[in-house]
């Protein structure tokens, strides 16, 4: 029963995983870059989040909704100031700008807001206990259910806007092959913009929800780039739902290994990471080999 | 074409000649320092050299093989654990330090046939992962005592004067050794090989260039210098925490040495250690901010200066100190015509 209870939590960990790891697959199924500040863009919003509701006392739930735009006006920010400049530069720049801007977003947090760490889970009142018990040795607490939903909604929602929308055409024609795109009208520039601001936003909730469930410094940025990155590659790069699988596996992996010894936790995340991306190397090659 | 018979290629200049002869002579002049520096200087020159390497053997990666990798603090922190373990079973302590620079250079080689096979982003974070699992790894040894972390006890055996100077010794011959060898490694084949594959793998694989033995052989290179580097410090420092060798910092300050000095050209990373090392002296002290600034360096170098300060000066007045690469000059300029001074594509014309 105690694995049992281990998987599911692990499944709703992997909720979380999806919401921080959807921008991240967003960003490079449309623009072919990793976005190495990733992480840091949620923790930074998570401080926002914290620091609205220390100031007024509002809900997180009303201060991700003031978040959320602010987010969105950065990552529009970001694509224009630097990721835009640093794509026509070639594959390796990106990684180079978005690693310098990971150094200055964690610093300057760490300035701003110290070495405490925060937490938004004494403002959400009983959300954070809360749970519904299956049986008697099984408990979900609402949080995880609610975040596990957003999740789905997240990526459900992006899925529909890539299909149903005229926006969603035009990322998917620029992700297909920018030039052609601006060939038959299509202003690349405001698009690529558009889809980092949808992927900082998406980043938003994802650190939002990350305090509500933990605690959080100004540090914690690159471990959740580095399980959004688990998350998508596990995945398969690009595609929203396999996110979502990605996520799962890891946080399963992540929760069996916990019980398994006290250092499993990290340790079962990044082998089964290791081993999935070694599994498909060696898939290519044995469908490559005549 | 009758120009042709006037073009000749050449990859020494005087200059660079000069500029050879006066870095020997300079590691030379340096090999005596502690008779004449001080104790202070001598620390912390020994921490430049440690840099020079870092920032090389990025350097060899990231702007020669297009590998931009995160994770490099994972050779060197694997080096400087292998020689605590060995120092343990009782090897002789700087022969340990040795061995530990070895064993990094194993681990890059038991990984390269995985890791290499990655592309842009996924080798970037890829590595990085790997780093994290050899410091939660690394932390089940007993003998480190999780984050609390250990020492390199061995080495009291030295008193810290002589200690001092040995590891200064030690940083100087495995630094110089180190270019020596990066610089041979890409004015050779290897050299030509590597950046065919940087600029496109596909097209130098149709070329003859065996793409996977020669990304082999500079990973490997990069992760026992790393490794070394990673032994050096523990020298210096004699402490080992985990969390300190086998931190995303390492990798930071080569990216900033990199792209500052001139990512893909041979002189710049030591001029970016050496820029690294005079701004950490001045600046270093005011921390945080210290640490803002080198990031957001680090960005505006990487959008307006890719080729950096060395890179720039390089494409401005053609100056090469080492010369890895290849120009194509006119041999005997006609009357009133100035000799072609564009280097030419470094393309080995064997390949």
């Amino acid at each position: 029963m105690i694995w049992l209870n281990q998987v599911i939590q692990g499944v709703l960990l992997g909720g979380y995983y999806a919401l921080i790891a959807c921008g991240l697959s967003f960003m490079f199924g449309v623009m072919r870059i990793i976005n190495l500040a990733h992480g840091d863009l949620a923790i930074l919003a998570a401080y926002l989040v914290w620091a609205i509701v220390d100031r007024s006392g509002l809900s997180p739930f009303v201060a991700l909704a003031i978040v959320l735009p602010l987010m969105g006006a950065l990552g529009w920010l970001l694509q224009r100031a630097l990721l835009e400049r640093s794509l026509r530069a070639g594959v390796l720049v990106p990684l180079l700008t978005t690693f310098g801007l990971a150094i200055v977003i964690q610093n300057l947090l760490f300035l701003q807001f110290g070495a405490d760490t925060r937490s938004l889970a004494p403002a959400i009142g009983d959300l954070a206990f809360d749970s519904w018990s299956i049986g008697s040795q099984i408990y979900i607490g609402h949080l995880a259910g609610l975040e596990f939903l957003v999740a789905v909604l997240m990526l459900g929602g992006l899925q529909l806007l890539l299909a149903r929308t005229p926006l969603g055409r035009s990322i998917r024609a620029i992700a297909e092959d920018p030039d052609t795109a601006e060939l038959v009208g299509i202003n690349s520039r405001r698009v690529y913009a558009a889809a980092a601001a949808i992927a900082v936003m998406t980043v938003a909730v994802g650190g939002a929800f990350l305090g509500m469930r933990a605690t959080f410094g100004p540090y914690a940025g690159p471990a959740q780039l580095i399980f959004a990155f688990e998350a998508v590659v596990i995945g398969g790069l690009g595609s929203m739902w396999g996110t979502l699988a990605g996520g799962i596996a890891l946080g399963v992996a992540q929760n069996v290994g916990a019980q398994i010894s006290p250092n499993g936790f990290l340790i079962a995340g990044h082998a089964v990471f290791l081993v999935v991306l070694a599994a498909r190397l060696l898939r290519q090659r044995i469908r490559a080999a005549p | 074409m009758s120009a042709r018979a006037g073009l000749g290629i050449q990859r020494w200049t005087p200059l660079s000649a000069a500029a050879v002869a006066g870095l020997g002579t300079l590691a030379v002049a340096l090999a005596f320092g502690p008779l004449y520096l001080g104790a202070n200087a001598v620390d912390r020159l020994t921490t430049l050299f440690i840099y020079v390497i870092l920032a090389v053997m990025w350097n060899a990666l990231a702007g020669y093989g297009g590998l931009v990798s995160v994770g490099q603090q994972a050779f060197f922190g694997a080096g400087a654990y292998a020689a605590i373990r060995l120092s343990s079973f009782g090897v002789d302590v700087y022969f340990a330090l040795a061995l530990g620079g070895v064993f990094a250079g194993l681990v890059a080689l038991a990984l390269s046939s995985f890791a290499l096979r990655l592309r842009g982003g996924e080798f970037a974070i890829g590595m990085w992962v790997l780093a994290e699992l050899f410091h939660l790894l690394v932390n089940l040894d007993r003998l480190i005592q999780g984050e609390t972390g250990t020492s390199l006890i061995a080495l009291n055996a030295f008193g810290p004067a002589a200690r001092r100077d040995y590891n200064y010794w030690l940083a100087l011959a495995v630094m110089a050794g180190l270019v020596a060898l990066m610089f041979a490694l890409l004015r050779g084949r290897l050299g030509s090989s590597v950046q065919a594959i940087r600029d496109s793998e596909e097209a130098a694989a149709s070329l003859g260039v065996r793409v996977l033995t020669t990304k082999r052989i500079l990973f490997v290179v990069a992760g026992a210098g790393s490794g070394l580097a990673g032994t050096l410090y523990l020298a210096t420092s004699i402490s080992f925490q985990p969390a300190t060798y086998f931190g995303v910092q390492w990798t930071a300050y080569m990216v900033f040495m990199a792209l500052v000095g001139g990512l893909g050209t041979f002189e710049g990373p030591i001029i970016g250690a050496l820029v690294f090392f005079a701004l950490e002296s001045l600046f270093g002290a005011s921390g945080v901010w210290y640490l803002v600034g080198l990031g957001a360096t680090a960005v505006v170098f990487a959008l307006y200066l890719p080729r950096g300060l060395w890179g720039t000066l390089e494409e401005r007045f053609g100056v090469r100190l080492l010369p890895v690469g290849y120009r194509v000059r006119a041999r005997e300029p006609a009357a009133g015509s100035r000799p072609p001074r564009q280097e030419g594509t470094s393309r080995d014309s064997r390949l």
